[in-house]
């Protein structure tokens, strides 16, 4: 598993020159997903007797590759902003691999209790990493926040998952054995599924349990919130996803009125709020509920498309979030205003960020689009075969719609706005983080014209598994 | 002869492209304004050369395609039939025209500004041209997006607000119309690569059978897109502040042209899917417009700013389009073909005259202008025809479509042409009315210092005049290129 390699990396780079090691380590990890999903590759890499514990398919593997390549270019991006946030470099690396090492094991666990180490291991590094700017105020408050209201999520988690276990007719662990049948649902299932289901919505910060969301990514560290805000929520839902799909897949019209429930409340919900925010930071934590609303689609329809879709939304969110990110901790001022002028000043920032912006909306010719484009696609297909929620998708769509607003406002200050600072509102922008905003942005337009370079990747592998 | 019709299917589509991206490089604002000159006339002649095609006798004339997103059975399919010959036609001579019309005015980063203008002609090209839906979609967008920069950037002082309502406005029906193009989708049959396919044909089968039910809400997830983009009462609200606001190019290619996209895409994409729900929503549909219709004259008539008089205006004739279209006659939607090229070449000419009023009085407000029929002859002579054939007298372009459109819709109701005939009226009462207030009667100070237009621009206005009269006298050509697509639509609703 690529969890080993993870933990030796984390422990090595407590020495020395942290971020190099971290990218190195990450570029193997890459290289060495790559080919194991390279058909002609001699040796499965992963190959690890685990008592079938975890599962590694194609689809997943897929998945961690855009998480990794997301965090190599996370880390690229941001390598520098992370040596400033404090003095223990080394440690915040480490923690971000720990990070990843959960993602691993939530990406292709095979029993309930590999879904809670995964989740916790996920969790508890970023509990820290969320406090780490100790001087702060508002990052400590953050952090206990966090941390209470994880815990009890957690304590959520292990209920529903006792109950799964004593309530299945199997008395098994493993989702796929769970055999819950079709169209009966026992009370105990049903309480235990409530219970996950809960828990899993407070992780992808989904409405009513979405709370905790806006303070904690607004109070910590810039850079920890974008990992934080991106990579993270996007492997909880894919967690998610498979938690559903494999294990409550049968029964799904019993819960689909709840998971009806959640999406419509946290599309609104998140796209309202974040109208009204002044704050980009903010804004984008709202922002990320509301794309959660539409991910949250996904568990939904529960379709080969959907999977697809998660899968493109994955990539295209992730992508575009991580960039926008990146600019905005560059920047002094993180009111809507301190965008103003960004254009005249900082046209490559500009121009990314309104590419990035676009994509967030869903603007077609961006991976953005396509994302939305499939989730939509397998909504509505679940529609046409289950009974009738076609205003939960005219819903998801006026969301869209609404979420240009708050998108175009920041375009707007950008390029229609006079700078009210007369010196700069940029700290200093070397030509390499340039380099990489562009290709970010030329990622997501590829994605958006040529989606079926990852979704092909899919359904090759679908055939063939 | 295939492969060459190919190939202009394509350049029209992408030479705008790379023209404007080309554009966006070009530093220097002279030199970016005359390379898009140069590059608009080419897609003309392009455009031009392709009239002279007819075409096979097949139902799409020239398509081409290649599979684009191959899983889920869209491909990129372009055809020049009868409509998108005419409508590409009008989008090319268009373009010209504007450039040369407001070649005096200077902007700053004029090279964003034009690169963005090709890149609209670009989207405004494929969406005309496209026989598929996603990719359809994918254009329909394109257009809106460099329309959105050019108001936000280079428009007048309210222009955030107003272009910002414009796009919401425009987005959210978008959105909509995706739903519905999904949910077709999803009824249509595959292909030997996916289960589904985008394809227009494909759209055209399913028509027989979707269950009336699901007709009647997808009809509407449509036409509220359509609607917004024409626009049709109650949809039109964002129309005049963003023409007021818009810098005047980009009016022109809204009004001229981009609302075209609405009235276009009903005859592509909306009779022939959902015939029935049509024929059940026929009478409201018709309704709306024709209310819109005297509403925007009654407006229109009390309007004091130029430019939101001729967006009123605007909004009336496009709402005798959108009824006439509804009544499903054959009549009544050729005259919507030939009023779609007329509408746009005479409200274009109306736009250009209204800037080179406000260029140099400096004024908008009728009430403020008077007697320029003194200081410049000539401005008024070609004003008072483009007036004219804006109140589609005989001779004029505009009298064919609207004869022909009010026949449609005398055949289909007595009282809808009753009251939609009134709005002929009102139009003679409110163009009639703004040509004596600004061109006759006393010239007041502001109008003092005029000088009559210069040759280049009496050549533009010139070229706008013979296109009235040649389409008004001869419109013979514009109906043979049409036909077919009219004919093929219509026997859809032949039982």
């Amino acid at each position: 598993m690529g969890v080993v390699m993870m933990l030796v990396g984390a422990f090595v780079k407590d020495q020395r020159l942290p971020k190099y090691l971290a990218m190195a380590g990450l570029t193997i990890i890459l290289a060495a997903n790559c080919l194991e999903l390279h058909d002609g590759f001699p040796f499965k890499i992963f190959q690890f007797d685990v008592k079938e514990m975890l599962l590694v398919n194609s689809r997943n593997l897929i998945f961690l590759t855009v998480i990794f390549f997301c965090t190599l270019l996370y880390f690229m991006l941001n390598g520098r902003d992370i040596e400033k946030v404090g003095s223990s470099v080394s440690e915040y690396f480490a923690l971000i691999f720990f990070v990843l090492c959960g993602v691993s094991i939530a990406a292709t666990f095979n029993t309930l209790l590999m879904l809670f180490l995964g989740i916790e291991i996920i969790s508890i590094p970023l509990y820290i990493l969320t406090a780490s700017d100790k001087r702060n105020l508002k990052s400590n408050e953050a952090g206990l926040k966090y941390f209470l209201m994880g815990a009890f999520s957690t304590g959520i988690m292990l209920m529903g998952i006792a109950f799964l276990y004593g309530g299945n007719e199997m008395g098994t662990f493993y989702i796929s054995q769970m055999h819950l049948g079709i169209g009966k649902m026992p009370p105990m299932i049903a309480i235990g599924l409530v219970l996950l289901l809960i828990s899993m919505s407070f992780k992808v910060s989904a409405a009513p349990f979405h709370f905790w969301t806006p303070d904690v990514y607004d109070g910590a560290p810039t850079v920890f919130t974008s990992f934080m805000a991106t990579i993270v929520k996007v492997a909880a839902f894919f967690a998610f996803v498979r938690l559903f799909e494999n294990s409550f897949g049968t029964i799904q019209p019993q819960w689909q009125t709840l998971i009806i429930i959640i999406t419509a409340a946290t599309l609104l919900i998140g796209n309202l709020t974040a109208v009204f925010q002044q704050s980009v930071k903010r804004m984008l934590a709202y922002s990320s509920i509301a794309q959660a609303g539409f991910m949250l689609l996904a568990i939904f329809a529960l379709n080969d498309m959907a999977k697809e879709g998660l899968l493109l939304y994955a990539a295209a969110y992730s992508l575009a979030s991580i960039g926008l990110f990146a600019i905005l901790v560059r920047m002094k001022d993180y009111t809507i205003d301190g965008f103003n002028g960004l254009a005249k000043e900082q046209p490559v920032l500009a121009l990314t960020a309104t590419v990035f912006l676009l994509s967030l909306t869903g603007i077609p010719l961006t991976a953005g689009f396509q994302a939305k484009f499939f989730m939509l696609m397998a909504a509505i297909q679940n529609n046409t075969l289950t009974g009738h929620h076609t205003w939960l998708v005219i819903l998801a769509v006026l969301c869209a719609a609404i979420s240009a607003y708050y998108y175009f406002r920041i375009i707007q200050a950008m390029y229609f706005k006079e700078s009210n600072d007369p010196e700069g509102q940029v700290w200093d922008v070397p030509n390499s983080f340039k380099t990489l905003l562009i290709i970010t942005a030329v990622l997501i337009i590829g994605l958006g014209v040529l989606p079926h370079k990852l979704t092909d990747w899919l359904w090759y592998d679908a055939r063939f598994n | 002869m295939e492969s060459l019709g190919i190939r202009f299917t394509e350049l029209l589509i992408w030479f705008p492209l790379v023209a404007g991206l080309i554009c966006f490089i070009i530093r220097d604002e002279r030199k970016s304004r005359n390379w898009a000159m140069l590059a608009s006339l080419l897609t003309l002649a392009v455009s031009i050369t392709s009239l002279f095609y007819p075409g096979n006798k097949e139902l799409n004339g020239y398509t081409y395609g290649f599979e684009w997103l191959k899983s889920i059975g869209s491909s990129y399919s372009v055809a020049l039939d009868g409509m998108g010959r005419l409508l590409t036609f009008l989008t090319a001579i268009a373009f010209p025209i504007i450039f040369a019309a407001t070649s005096k005015t200077t902007y700053k980063n004029a090279n964003a500004f034009y690169g963005l203008m090709l890149l609209m002609q670009c989207g405004l090209m494929g969406v005309f041209c496209s026989m598929d839906a996603l990719l359809f979609y994918f254009f329909w967008e394109l257009a809106l997006i460099p329309a959105y920069f050019l108001c936000s950037r280079w428009g007048g002082e309210r222009r955030i607000q107003a272009t910002f309502k414009f796009f919401v406005y425009t987005f959210t029906g978008s959105l909509l119309m995706l739903v519905g193009i999904i949910s077709v989708y999803l009824h249509t049959s595959g292909t030997a690569s996916s289960e589904h396919t985008f394809n227009i044909n494909a759209f055209y089968a399913v028509a027989n059978m979707l269950k009336p039910g699901e007709q009647n809400w997808l009809f509407w997830l449509f036409f509220i897109a359509f609607a917004i983009k024409m626009p049709i009462f109650p949809f039109h609200t964002w129309q005049p502040d963003t023409y007021e606001q818009a810098p005047t190019a980009t009016t022109m290619v809204l009004s001229g042209v981009m609302v075209k996209m609405g009235l276009f895409a009903v005859v592509r994409w909306l009779l022939p899917v959902f015939p029935q729900a049509v024929l059940k929503f026929d009478n409201i549909i018709i309704a709306l417009s024709v209310i819109g219709m005297i509403y925007a004259s009654l407006i229109a008539i009390k309007q004091d700013d130029l430019k939101r008089f001729a967006a009123y205006s605007s909004i009336a004739h496009i709402g005798l389009m959108c009824a006439a279209l509804f009544t499903v006659k054959q009549v009544g939607v050729q005259g919507v073909m030939i009023q779609m090229f007329s509408h746009g070449i005479n409200i274009i000419g109306l736009w250009i005259v209204i800037d080179l009023i406000e260029k140099q009085t400096g004024t908008r407000k009728i009430s403020m202008l008077g007697g320029i029929a003194h200081k410049a002859p000539g401005l008024t002579i070609l004003l008072v025809v483009i007036a004219l054939a804006n109140i589609a007298l005989p001779l004029t372009n505009a009298f064919v479509g609207e004869f022909m459109m009010f026949t449609g819709l005398f055949k289909f109701n007595v009282w809808f042409t009753a009251i939609a005939g009134l709005s002929i009226i009102l139009a003679a009462v409110y163009t009639l009315n703004m040509v004596q207030k600004v061109f006759y009667g006393e010239a007041n100070s502001l109008v003092a210092g005029m000088t009559d237009i210069s040759m280049g621009q009496k050549m533009v206005l010139a070229t706008i005049l013979i296109l009235i009269f040649v389409a008004g006298v001869y419109p013979k050509p514009f109906f043979d290129m049409t036909n077919e697509v009219v004919t093929n639509v219509l026997t859809r609703f032949i039982k």
